[in-house]
């Protein structure tokens, strides 16, 4: 029986990695990092989990030694933040071209400068297109369930990629909240052992990672590509195994309240549970209301969203980024849901919003702003400003 | 929904004794929240931890604006921070001071608060002969609002502090008898 726990988030994802009973964990120890990795190095130290923790000058080299790993078959796991994930920003790109199911939480924070060590999601929208998996949690229930099915998702031989686990630094990272940890016994069967399909192994040599001159490298490319799509249906099995297993439902896109709702507010991470309390409490006030989580980043998943925006009651959908696209359009996941929908012949309008910076905190009042935003747009028929373009920041101060 | 703020300086366990509640109250099967105000950390500097106890799960992972409860660790910082910001009508101030409740509600300018002040730096000088009045001060909160059964909360102590358990234990339970409360 799983035990409900007063823990925090950081030690549950720890716990997580020494239940799926990885064999290597490589990371810098170092701010930022959060306490995921000084507790996997408490571990191994105490001879309680039976890997090897790398010890590295830097994120590139940790993420090096992830992939070296990985390539060589063992079960890796590693955690960064913000800069470090810049740092490692090269080799994340070779993870996923070389296939090596690394798996990676990642504390969502922002980017310097001016130096910060807070929340945002500027890190993994940085990477947003190095070839990784890329799921959101929004707690630390969340955090803990995903981290144990992102080996299940990312070592499935139709899968073999890499995969992020997104948990936003200490609104999550930092908390301790009830948490249901499984007795090691009853995760165990659902984690088989990881049986890449080549692996280097000096007995029977294999090359990975080659010059890929012009005459293949778009076929390598258009390879990884099939790859991640592909990848898709897995996710969905492995997500429905463990609703089953353990009746916890996980979906790529969660809706809340959006059944009659004419507005709705679409985001990623933790802030999405504040995004349905504001829902409730506008639902009270009889507005037409709800909320949508884009839980699956990587492979995007254009069905669902289309399923979950189009042909229904919804007319404007307000998305909130965590990063600003410097001179382009709000921000990523706004440029990319408004394009998804470009073609569906009944779409709602797509407004975008930027909040949370750095660690700005979004009181509930800023998503009541948020829902404001929309039902202007929805009222006026065209976005807000005399350059609807400009990136619209809500808890700026002015 | 419950929501504490402690207040305390660097080094004297405010983010703990926030953590030590939350952890009893999810024990006790209720929900509950306990998170640092996220800055950089420094010895001596004033430090915010806060706590949110509910009967049902909780959504809100927002800061803490009007909180039910302040609890202080060190009362210097009454003059340098705004400790009062906020603070619910009626709501429970908790203080670790030799002066008594009602010369606190003066001084405080709130006549509408309770007020709990127990001498946490004392006892903790005698009891654990160092000035950490971090689960002391706990004493006097539970004293004042039952948030949470003492015995739950004894337990997480022993699991947080195992060398000096019984020490901290009764340094608890000192402050839960020597808190004044009006």
């Amino acid at each position: 029986m799983a035990k409900r726990r007063g823990i925090e988030v950081s030690i549950a994802i720890a716990e997580a990695a020494r239940q799926a009973d990885v064999d290597v964990v490589s990371a810098y120890p170092i701010t930022p990092q959060t306490h995921i990795v000084e507790h996997l190095a408490q571990l191994v130290a105490d001879g309680v989990l039976d890997a090897n923790y790398i010890t590295v000058e830097s994120e590139h080299t940790a993420m090096s030694a992830c992939v070296g790993a990985s390539a060589a078959g063992a079960r890796v796991f590693t955690s960064t933040s913000s800069q470090g994930l810049a740092l490692m920003n090269e080799i994340v790109y070779l993870a996923s071209s070389l296939r090596t199911p690394v798996v990676m939480a990642l504390a969502n924070r922002s980017l310097s400068g001016p130096i910060s060590i807070w929340n945002d999601h500027s890190d993994v929208m940085n990477e947003r297109d190095t070839g990784w998996i890329s799921i959101f949690a929004n707690n630390g229930q969340e955090a803990y369930d995903l981290t144990l099915m992102a080996f299940r998702i990312g070592e499935d031989r139709r899968v073999m990629l890499p995969v992020m686990i997104n948990f936003d630094g200490f609104i999550l990272t930092h908390v301790i909240e009830p948490i249901y940890i499984f007795d090691d016994e009853e995760i165990a069967g659902f984690i088989p052992p990881f049986e890449p399909i080549y692996r280097l192994d000096p007995d029977n040599p294999v090359t990975m990672g080659p010059v890929g001159v012009p005459d293949v490298y778009t076929e390598a490319k258009k390879q990884q590509e099939v790859a991640i799509r592909e990848s898709r249906p897995v996710i969905d099995e492995v997500f429905e195994e463990f609703a089953q297993r353990y009746g916890r439902r996980y979906r790529a896109v969660e809706t809340y309240r959006t059944e009659d709702a004419e507005v709705v507010l679409l985001a990623q991470g933790s802030v999405i549970e504040a995004a349905e309390v504001a829902v409730d409490h506008l639902r009270e006030q009889g507005k037409k209301v709800g909320a949508v989580e884009l839980r699956l980043w990587r492979p995007f998943p254009f069905k669902d969203l289309k399923e979950a925006l189009c042909g229904n009651t919804i007319k404007q959908v307000v998305v909130l980024d965590r990063c600003i696209s410097f001179g382009g359009q709000a921000g990523p996941v706004m440029s990319e849901v408004r394009s998804a929908l470009y073609h569906e012949p009944k779409r709602p309008m797509v407004v975008g919003v930027v909040a949370g910076l750095g660690g700005r905190d979004i009181p509930l009042s800023d998503y009541v702003k948020m829902f404001e935003i929309g039902e202007e747009c929805l009222r006026t028929g065209k976005e807000p400003g005399e350059e609807p373009e400009l990136v619209k920041i809500v808890g700026l101060r002015e | 929904m419950v929501e504490i703020r402690f207040h305390g300086r660097g080094g004297q366990g405010a983010v703990t004794s926030a953590e030590l509640l939350a952890q009893a109250a999810i024990e006790e099967g209720r929900y509950a929240q306990a998170f640092p105000a996220f800055g950089a950390e420094r010895r001596g500097a004033p430090v915010l931890a806060f706590t949110r106890i509910s009967d049902e799960a909780i959504k809100l992972r927002t800061g803490v604006y009007e909180p039910d409860v302040v609890l202080i660790l060190d009362t210097s910082l009454v003059q340098s921070v705004p400790v009062m910001g906020g603070l619910k009508e009626g709501g429970l101030v908790v203080l670790n001071s030799k002066k008594g409740p009602g010369v606190w509600k003066r001084e405080l300018g709130r006549e509408d608060v309770s007020v709990a002040s127990v001498d946490a730096t004392g006892i903790a000088l005698k009891e654990l002969g160092v000035p950490i009045t971090n689960v002391i001060m706990l004493g006097a909160l539970l004293k004042a609002t039952p948030l949470v059964v003492t015995e739950t909360l004894e337990g997480f102590i022993a699991q947080r502090f195992p060398r000096i358990a019984e020490k901290e234990i009764r340094a608890f339970r000192k402050a839960y008898e020597e808190a004044r409360v009006e």
